[in-house]
């Protein structure tokens, strides 16, 4: 909300200097959110007499003046307006000067030839009003040479950002009144003219709708002279950033930005039988000022007579009523309403007001009548005609809520001591009254305004926002003896360690958006159940992530496209699924790509290098054994998904259903939906399928089991098998892993074959085989016992000892 | 004897002469080898005479000495020119480049999570989580704004066209406030928690992202006020920025969930065009930043919550992490934390060997 110093100076007397009253507001929680000086705005422009004026020699719609600036030679000036003419005083912008309208700073120049030294000044130029048909012209006791600012009268404008809460405060007066309970000032009574009202007023006026519209008070005033506000009013309106309209349209104004109370002027000879709030009928529809026609439905407040809608009620008023400026008789309405209802209706309409803002956070129910006498004495005080004496339907709520309030809350929950004198009169000094027996056991009647006042805690809030936040000291948190005890979770133990075994295993950690086209969500998804959102900010943002691979592929094309050579990044986040009672069901995921060259050409290792799917097993295995998943229980299995290369991706289970992880080579046609070049490597952890440690009972306990390394050493032995060639090596391994328990340690896949020597459908595959004694060297007869169980393990298999 | 000294001064010099082992192998055999012109001398000893003998014996063996050192010595000379040799043929231009391995990177958001949980947990906060796809009832009902608040319309919240089993309106959550309703449900009162995490606000320009993260703080105990709220936020900041000049400035403000309600601002001055944080706003060269939203939790949070407010009051508080990553790390562009361009994360990621310790501090110095 922005208001002029000038303005707040109506309603505050106080010699406070601007940057004591901007301290003030920001202490008090009415934040300043800018400040304009008008005075360092317009510092360069003058007050200055046009002395001749001449054709231009080679421009006709230009002159050439001469204007005297109060100092010195006169200047020569160009100028394009057409009311420029001898005589006239108005505002010259010298050089160095900067327009405020567009930024321009003002320099000597030759404008077609002739020298100009200086603008001569229109009101839009210098953001004073709208008018651009001439310059300035100031009245002939304009003081020549002086600054146009103080001659102006410019007075600082301030911005304030109100909270919602604070509705009283959405006038100017409200804010001088917070301002003089904080010691900076005392608030003025409210001037209220002078004026007679006679003759009940010739307009049947009801509500209909008690709960929506309580109290509707109004009035007619007839024989007004519409027209121009007066210059005091216009700056005003000026400094809110309202345009200045009619006087009839500028007085409401006036009273909403002044006092807070949206009011509204009807055009009385557009109005026909009675005036009556009421629940609009569904599908009626009025044509709003704003020129939009609104389709209201039964859950609204209207005004309307016997033909049509004039107001949405609290929001905005209807244009075939609106005043004229040839409007005479107009009728005046001041009413009360529900502002919940304020609130569904402006959003069920989408239309935002100033009104409304003030109705749904709550209007002041005590000002109604003087609002409305306010309203009546400015229009007849400046406008003419005679008023009708008040008439009124329902009544606003009246019943003031008293809190029960012990002083001593302030120090428990403000954390700072202050005096119950003082919160006394901070307390009146806001409009609240207080009763009872002070300071323990106070009863604190609250204005009927304030209606954010909930309880004791509300009332401590203002205590201490008056008395001043930074009289509040720090006070240390107790804490524990000794050192801090742990805190974290195993699951958030887990995503540290992965996290960083990630990254320490050459991957850059990403964060992508939670939200993805639908198109990509729906291509990682195997069921159409994906959460969408109603209202997006771009299509590209729509969908809840099902998988972390297709935003991290996003993020990696847009990589390639920049020319990077490899791309390896994961992410640590959620996916969104579905879960009990219409709430979401979030999993913990790490996702991984692998994009570009794993390995540039180079002087050693030639071209380059793709990543392939044993890359992303590696990933795979990798950070799920730092996940803390039995790695060496897993077994590997198929159907990744149809986003994977069929023949060269698989899952990691831990038995045949819980999928640990999916990796392998991106399909060609997800690549495709992408836009992406091949190949590209990705990996799926599904954190919440790895199983949880068993966390034991009694004290923590670090111990490991025990472990001696064995005295005797190791021996290892080779074996080359043919078998199918469709057989898994893994299988085969766990065959001769599981063939002598007792004494094979290991067994690794050295060589794979095929080809020469090898019969067609078989391959080759040679395991070296790690045997471990325990309390005895190995004798030639054992290694060939447990070779032959090694040879018969592996034949269960189809495989034969190669000769 | 004369012979045998000519023998041997003929040895010596076809030893010295030798250039390969081969050559010396020969010298040997001729010497030493079993027919060797010195084995054949010493044969001679065996016929004569024990006077004879002793004074043959020692010159003999002196010779067989000389010749075997000599050999052993040129030996010793030939291997190690022969691997000199070798050596040199074998060297490498090591200015070529070596197999490069990839070097990882933690995202700035991570990191400074971690740093938060790191200097919480210090002060005896656990770290919490919720969902971020949530009901209107925690994500605003819970936290006093029902649904004809005025407070509501100002969130740009993101919606869902689905309804809880409840009748719910389901969102995306707007701040990390629900995880306080979630945390007091579950665990009720005494408590202290952070709750840092993804939130939405339907809202992009230069500095504003649809998604951000927010760190939530909740202290919930007997008798906890304002005083605590502002030591927890200036405790902190002093933790995180290593400063101690840090000076917090608290405004009146509102939120619906929070009476009364606080805002936080740091001072800063500008170092070219950085902000830094530290020292008295209102000092020369300095100014106030926001910081973020607190307050003592309302009553009715409280009760709806579970706790019961006459007998629990506690503050909680709300930080930008994005918003405090940038100030402490120097990053300037919001919309780059959020776009996975590898150049960025390298620049401005952290080693993950960059855990935050309390010992080590927790920041990470350039």
């Amino acid at each position: 909300m922005k208001f002029s110093l000038t303005w707040l100076k109506d309603h505050l007397e106080t010699g406070a200097s601007l940057q004591e009253i901007l301290d003030t507001l920001n202490a008090i929680g009415l934040e300043v959110e800018g400040v304009e000086d008008p005075a360092t705005s317009l510092a360069g422009f003058r007050v200055a007499k046009v002395l001749t004026a001449a054709p231009h020699p080679d421009a006709d719609k230009l002159q050439v003046l001469t204007v005297d600036t109060g100092e010195g030679d006169p200047l020569q000036v160009v100028c394009g307006a057409p009311n420029a003419r001898a005589g006239m005083k108005g505002v010259l912008g010298l050089p160095g000067a900067v327009v405020p309208s567009n930024g321009m700073e003002l320099r000597k120049s030759a404008i077609r030839g002739v020298e100009s030294n200086g603008m001569m000044c229109s009101v839009r130029e210098l953001e004073l009003g709208e008018d651009h048909d001439g310059i300035i012209e100031l009245p002939d006791d304009a003081p020549v040479g002086s600054s146009f600012a103080d001659y102006h009268g410019a007075s600082p404008v301030i911005d304030v950002a109100i909270t919602p809460n604070r509705p009283d405060c959405m006038g100017v007066y409200g804010v001088a009144r917070d301002l003089a309970a904080a010691g900076l000032g005392t608030l003025k009574p409210i001037a209220m003219p002078q004026f007679s009202a006679s003759g009940a007023c010739p307009v049947e006026i009801r509500t209909d709708d008690a709960e929506g519209c309580p109290a509707f008070y109004g009035r007619v005033v007839k024989g007004v002279k519409n027209g121009p506000s007066p210059d005091w009013l216009q700056q005003r309106l000026t400094s809110a950033g309202q345009r200045p309209i009619s006087l009839l349209v500028d007085l409401t104004n006036y009273l909403m930005l002044a006092f807070g109370r949206p009011a509204h002027v009807y055009d009385l000879a557009k109005l026909s039988g009675a005036v009556v709030a009421r629940r609009a009928k569904d599908g009626e529809q009025v044509l709003a000022l704003n020129e939009k026609t609104y389709t209201l439905d039964e859950s609204m407040v209207v005004i309307a007579d016997d033909n049509e809608v004039h107001d949405v009620a609290g929001i905005m008023g209807g244009e075939n009523s609106g005043v004229q400026p040839e409007t005479t008789d107009v009728l005046l309405e001041i009413a009360y309403f529900n502002p919940a209802r304020i609130g569904v209706t402006g959003r069920k309409l989408g239309l935002a007001s100033d009104a409304r803002t003030r109705f749904e956070r709550g209007v002041d129910p005590a000002f109604l009548e003087d609002g409305l006498d306010l309203l009546t004495g400015l229009i007849v005080e400046l406008a003419g005609g005679s008023a009708s004496e008040m008439t009124r339907a329902g009544s606003p709520p009246s019943e003031a809520k008293i809190v029960a309030f012990d002083t001593a809350l302030t120090a428990r929950l403000g954390g700072v001591e202050v005096p119950a004198d003082e919160q006394k009169r901070i307390l009146e000094s806001l409009g609240f009254t207080v009763s009872g027996d002070w300071p323990k056991n106070g009863n604190v009647t609250c204005p009927l305004r304030r209606h954010d006042i909930e309880g004791p805690a509300d009332l401590v809030e203002e205590v201490v926002r008056i008395h001043g936040l930074d009289k509040v000291e720090s006070v240390a948190l107790p804490r524990v003896e000794g050192v801090a005890r742990p805190t974290a979770t195993p699951q958030q133990l887990m995503e540290r360690k992965l996290r960083r075994a990630a990254a320490g295993s050459g991957l850059d950690e990403a964060i992508t958006w939670s939200f993805l086209p639908v198109d990509a969500a729906e291509h990682f998804t195997a069921t159409d159940d994906l959460w969408v959102l109603d209202n997006p900010i771009s299509e590209d943002m729509k969908a809840m992530r099902p998988s972390l691979i297709p935003g991290l592929l996003i993020a990696a094309k847009r990589s390639a496209d920049r020319g990077a050579g490899a791309t390896r990044l994961f992410e640590l986040g959620r996916r969104y699924f579905r879960g009990p009672g219409g709430m979401s069901d979030e999993r913990p995921t790490l996702g991984a790509v692998l994009a570009g060259e794993k390995t540039p050409r180079g002087w050693a290792s030639g071209k380059a290098q793709a990543f392939d799917a044993y890359d992303a097993k590696a990933a795979a295995l990798t950070l799920l054994e730092a996940a803390g998943a039995p790695v060496a229980n897993l077994m590997v299995m198929g159907e990744a998904g149809p986003q994977f290369h069929p023949g060269q991706s698989a899952t990691l289970r831990l038995g045949p259903k819980n999928v640990l992880a999916r990796f392998g080579m991106v399909h060609p046609a997800t690549l495709k939906a992408f836009d992406m070049d091949g190949p590209v490597a990705a990996v799926e952890l599904f954190l919440d399928a790895i199983p949880a440690k068993k966390a034991g009972k009694g004290p923590v306990s670090f111990a490991r089991p025990g472990f001696t390394p064995p005295a005797l050493q190791a021996v290892t032995r080779d074996f080359a098998f043919l078998v199918p060639a469709e057989l898994a090596a893994e299988d085969l391994l766990k065959a001769v892993r599981g063939s002598d328990k007792a004494n094979i340690t290991a067994a690794r896949v050295f060589d794979v074959f095929t080809g020469q020597g090898v019969p067609e459908g078989k391959k080759s595959i040679a395991i070296e085989v790690t045997l471990q004694p325990q309390d005895k060297s190995y004798k030639d007869a054992d290694l060939k016992a447990i070779a032959e169980k090694v040879v018969a393990g592996a034949a269960k298999l189809g495989a034969e000892l190669r000769g | 004897m004369t012979e045998l000294t000519d023998q041997k001064q003929t040895t010596l010099a076809a030893i010295a002469a030798a250039t390969t082992l081969d050559a010396l192998e020969e010298q040997r055999v001729g010497a030493l080898g079993k027919k060797g012109w010195v084995s054949l001398a010493l044969k001679t000893l065996g016929q004569m005479s024990p006077d004879e003998r002793k004074d043959a014996a020692p010159a003999i063996q002196a010779v067989r000495a000389e010749v075997a050192d000599a050999l052993d010595a040129r030996k010793t000379a030939l291997e190690t020119a022969a691997l000199e040799a070798q050596l040199a043929s074998e060297t490498i231009d090591l200015t070529l480049p070596p197999p490069a391995a990839a070097k990882g990177s933690i995202h700035p958001v991570s990191q400074v999570m971690d740093e938060l949980a790191e200097i919480f947990a210090d002060l005896g906060f656990a770290v919490a989580t919720g969902p971020e796809i949530e009901d209107d009832w925690h994500n605003f009902t819970a936290l006093n704004m029902d649904e004809s608040h005025p407070a509501r319309a100002m969130h740009d919240t993101f919606y869902f066209p689905d309804k809880s089993a409840d009748g719910g309106e389901m969102l995306l959550r707007t701040h990390t406030s629900p995880v306080q309703i979630r945390s007091m449900k579950d665990q009720g009162a005494p408590i202290r928690i952070i709750a840092p995490g993804r939130v939405y606000r339907s809202d992009s320009d230069a500095t504003h992202t649809p998604m951000f993260h927010q760190v939530e703080g909740l202290v919930v105990d007997r008798d906890i006020h304002l005083g605590h709220l502002k030591w927890t936020l200036e405790t902190f900041f002093k933790a995180f920025f290593e400063r101690e000049d840090i000076v917090l400035r608290l405004r009146p403000s509102y939120f619906p969930f929070t009476e009364p309600s606080v805002e936080v601002d740091v001072g800063y001055s500008n170092e070219g065009d950085r902000r830094v944080v530290g020292g008295h706003g209102d000092a020369e060269g300095h100014d106030w930043m926001e910081l973020g939203g607190s307050g003592m939790v309302n009553r009715r949070v409280l009760e709806m919550a579970g706790v019961d407010p006459d007998e629990y009051q506690g503050f909680a508080f709300g930080l930008g992490i994005d918003r405090i990553a940038m100030l402490k790390y120097g990053m300037n562009d919001l919309r780059a934390f959020f776009d996975g361009d590898p150049r960025w994360l390298q620049h401005y990621g952290f080693s993950p060997f960059d855990q935050p310790t309390l010992s080590g501090g927790v920041g990470v110095r350039p």
